[in-house]
């Protein structure tokens, strides 16, 4: 049996536990065992992502040694992926920093890269669904074909999962890539800026009507969600695993 | 001097949403307009690979391309001057002027002379000058810097300049149509153009090969500037020079595809020397760029074209406008450019950006641009150029996200207030996230919690 451990990031242990039960059920079902070291906290992308690298270099060191020793570490994050992955530099350069910056995965490539899954019969979604992918995991881990680049083939690796679920249908809007504005520490230093791009975003959506706004990166949303909020729109949000695991609306 | 606050500039260009919401789908369509120009030249990522290499090629060979170009300028019967900063290139240009005598000046856009705040300079020694572009004389009409490295006024309505045309010339303030503005342009500054004794331009390319000035613009305004009077003077930054004619080429395909979307600008002129009974004088001007040749990281943004397609696609410049930066060069490259020329004042623009990476795609020369942004932030912390409020607050994010038992304590204590948030959010101004957003509610149990309550006591049960 293939062991993975779980990395759940701070704003989901916190603000979305559902996100990460999603995660860890999946992968379950997937016939992965799932560790959990119960001594994380953080990938150190908050404080490296504002320039404080002093402060982020503690708890970079702390990742490391929790995670360090896994020869698979699952997140349900594009960017504390991409933090890890190619960011991580903070801490002291150790063995353990070096197998987890190599060994992480976000949740979407370990199914659709490692574990090759295309079929999520438990699940059903008879919904019509805005799927948005974080800059993170398009620019940053390639997950999904790039709108700039108009010569490269276009492929979307959450949208190829969540094909794999029946009834599922998603519909198209503006500016499918661009940034929705919630950047870390952006989101809260520039916050009129993040708002207007919150806020022009769910009107590209808007005007698809879908049913619910899907995403693998819970950051995002939970920026989208507040500026949703905020104008009184009830729509869901709800993340790739939720979807993936057999939530219903 | 106070760092640049570019939050709280963009916050007042946000309130007033004609011009935001303007200046944005305007952008965005430059955007789609350059995609579509791309998507017709098949080799168009191999151009870029090539472009850049050339550029970084160039660069790492400055002084010797340089020299090449001085040679071949002077046998073309140009004189070549040197300057080291700003000033003395105000000065050379100023002592050109003074010793013709002269009086009037016109100019084509130059993002160097803004860089240099020449006209200042001039206008203080009672020179006076008359900008021929369009959007580049709008702004000088009403004393604001470009917002746009290509369109100057580009964040400015027909409306806008409709008022400010009248307050100028008397013209009427009710008529918006474009044709009409752009005609009492052209009956006010003609005259000025014909009475001219001097002109000037900048460069969009300086060519070795030939000791060729190349500069592309749509109203012809540098073909004017450069051929009405008898003096031309170019200014150029030392970085514009490329090896070639046909290296040229590559430069050309690229440059107005990527700012506008069309295959190539209405003039594309090259001036080689001076015309018969005329003087023709080039300014190749460092200020600051031999320094940054020498910045491990950051020396490739020397390789800047000013095509502007990363301020087109930056979703937080179309949405800050331009004059937001309070810089000569704005957006993406204006956030790694102006921190060379003064590192606390523009301290806190490299903090405009979410990191998005739209723009390193879109530049037709690879400038790894989100990623020089990121590392300017590290260069603001080592110099201690990050706000104290903000240092803080990461201080305690650090203390509490390096501890499992404090992580613990913090988070299971909470209730549904943004205590949390606290790793990116507790030194908010005044609370920020929530002035447009609604706060995320904290979950009654969180996952770690969940985890022990279903998952370990599950296991205990069993025995496990
Ligand atoms: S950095 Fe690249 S995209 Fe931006 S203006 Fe320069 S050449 Fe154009």
């Amino acid at each position: 049996m293939m062991e993975a451990a779980l990395m759940i990031p701070c704003y989901i242990d916190v603000f979305y536990p559902q996100v990460g039960i999603a995660t860890l059920e999946l992968l379950e079902r997937l016939g992965v065992d799932v560790v959990y070291p119960k001594e994380q906290t953080c990938c150190g992308q908050p404080m490296a992502n504002s320039g404080c690298y002093q402060e982020a270099k503690a708890t970079e060191e702390h990742c490391a040694n929790v995670f360090g020793s896994f020869e698979y570490v699952v997140t349900p994050s594009g960017s504390c992926t991409h933090h890890i992955r190619n960011k991580f530099t903070a801490g002291a350069d150790s063995p353990e920093r070096q197998r987890l910056s190599k060994n992480t995965y976000d949740l979407i490539e370990f199914l659709h890269d490692v574990l090759k899954v295309r079929e999520f019969p438990w699940a059903t979604f008879e919904h019509k669904v805005a799927l948005h992918t974080s800059c993170s995991a398009i620019r940053g881990l390639n997950m999904a074909s790039m709108s700039e680049r108009v010569h490269d083939a276009v492929f979307s690796k959450p949208k190829a999962l969540l094909s794999g679920v029946p009834g599922i249908q998603f519909v198209d809007f503006d500016r499918v890539d661009e940034c929705c504005g919630f950047g870390g520490t952006f989101s809260v230093t520039e916050e009129a800026v993040a708002a207007k791009m919150g806020y022009d975003k769910l009107a590209f959506m808007h005007k698809a009507s879908p049913d619910c706004i899907v995403s693998s990166d819970m950051s995002c949303l939970m920026h989208l969600q507040g500026c949703a909020r905020r104008q009184k729109q009830e729509i869901p949000f709800l993340h790739v695993a939720e979807i993936l695991n057999g939530v219903s609306l | 001097m106070n760092p640049i606050d570019q939050a709280k500039n963009a916050e007042a260009f946000l309130a007033d949403t004609t011009h935001e919401d303007r200046l944005d789908k305007l952008l965005w369509m430059m955007r789609m307009r350059r995609d579509a120009a791309a998507r017709l030249v098949t080799e168009w990522e191999e151009l870029r690979t090539l472009a850049s290499e050339i550029k970084e090629h160039t660069l790492s060979n400055l002084a010797e391309y340089l020299e090449q170009f001085e040679a071949n300028a002077k046998a073309n019967g140009v004189i070549v001057h040197w300057a080291t900063d700003a000033h003395e290139h105000n000065q050379i240009v100023y002592d050109i002027l003074a010793e013709n005598r002269i009086e009037t000046l016109i100019k084509s856009k130059s993002m160097l002379t803004e860089e240099c705040e020449l006209r200042p300079f001039l206008e203080r020694r009672n020179i006076r000058v008359t900008e021929t572009d369009l959007g580049e004389r709008i702004q000088q009409l009403d004393d604001q810097p470009p917002g746009h490295i290509v369109g100057p006024s580009i964040h400015k309505t027909t409306k806008d300049v409709a008022t400010l045309f009248s307050q100028k010339y008397g013209s009427d303030p009710n008529n918006e149509d474009p044709a009409y503005l752009a005609g009492v342009m052209r009956d006010n500054t003609r005259p000025d153009i014909l009475h001219a004794t001097a002109g000037m331009t900048g460069a969009n390319f300086v060519v070795a090969e030939t000791g060729a000035i190349v500069v592309a613009t749509n109203e012809g305004n540098a073909d004017l500037s450069a051929h009405t009077p008898k003096l031309h003077i170019c200014s150029a930054g030392i970085e514009k020079i490329i090896p070639t004619t046909e290296s040229l080429a590559v430069f050309i395909r690229l440059l107005t595809r990527s700012a506008t979307g069309d295959a190539i600008t209405q003039y594309t002129s090259s001036f080689r020397g001076p015309r018969k009974g005329a003087t023709m004088h080039v300014v190749l001007v460092d200020n600051g760029r031999s320094e940054r040749l020498g910045m491990g990281r950051f020396w490739h943004s020397l390789k800047c074209i000013r095509c502007a397609a990363c301020m087109n696609t930056c979703p937080v410049y179309r949405r800050s406008g331009g004059l937001s930066y309070g810089a000569t060069y704005m957006g993406p490259i204006g956030i790694i450019v102006m921190p060379t020329f003064d590192v606390r004042k523009y301290s806190e623009l490299p903090f405009a950006s979410t990191l998005n990476g739209s723009c390193s795609n879109v530049c037709p020369v690879k400038i790894d641009i989100h990623e020089q942004i990121y590392g300017w932030r590290e260069i603001m912390e080592a110099k201690g150029q990050i706000q104290v409020v903000k240092k803080a607050a990461m201080r305690v994010a650090d203390k509490v996200l390096s501890s499992p038992e404090l992580y613990q304590v913090s988070t299971t204590a909470l209730s549904t207030t943004l205590d949390l948030l606290p790793h990116f959010a507790i030194y908010n101004r005044l609370n920020a996230w929530g002035k447009h957003r609604d706060v995320p509610e904290a979950a009654l149990e969180t996952f770690h919690q969940w985890y022990k309550n279903h998952r370990l006591k599950a296991n205990e049960v069993l025995g496990l």
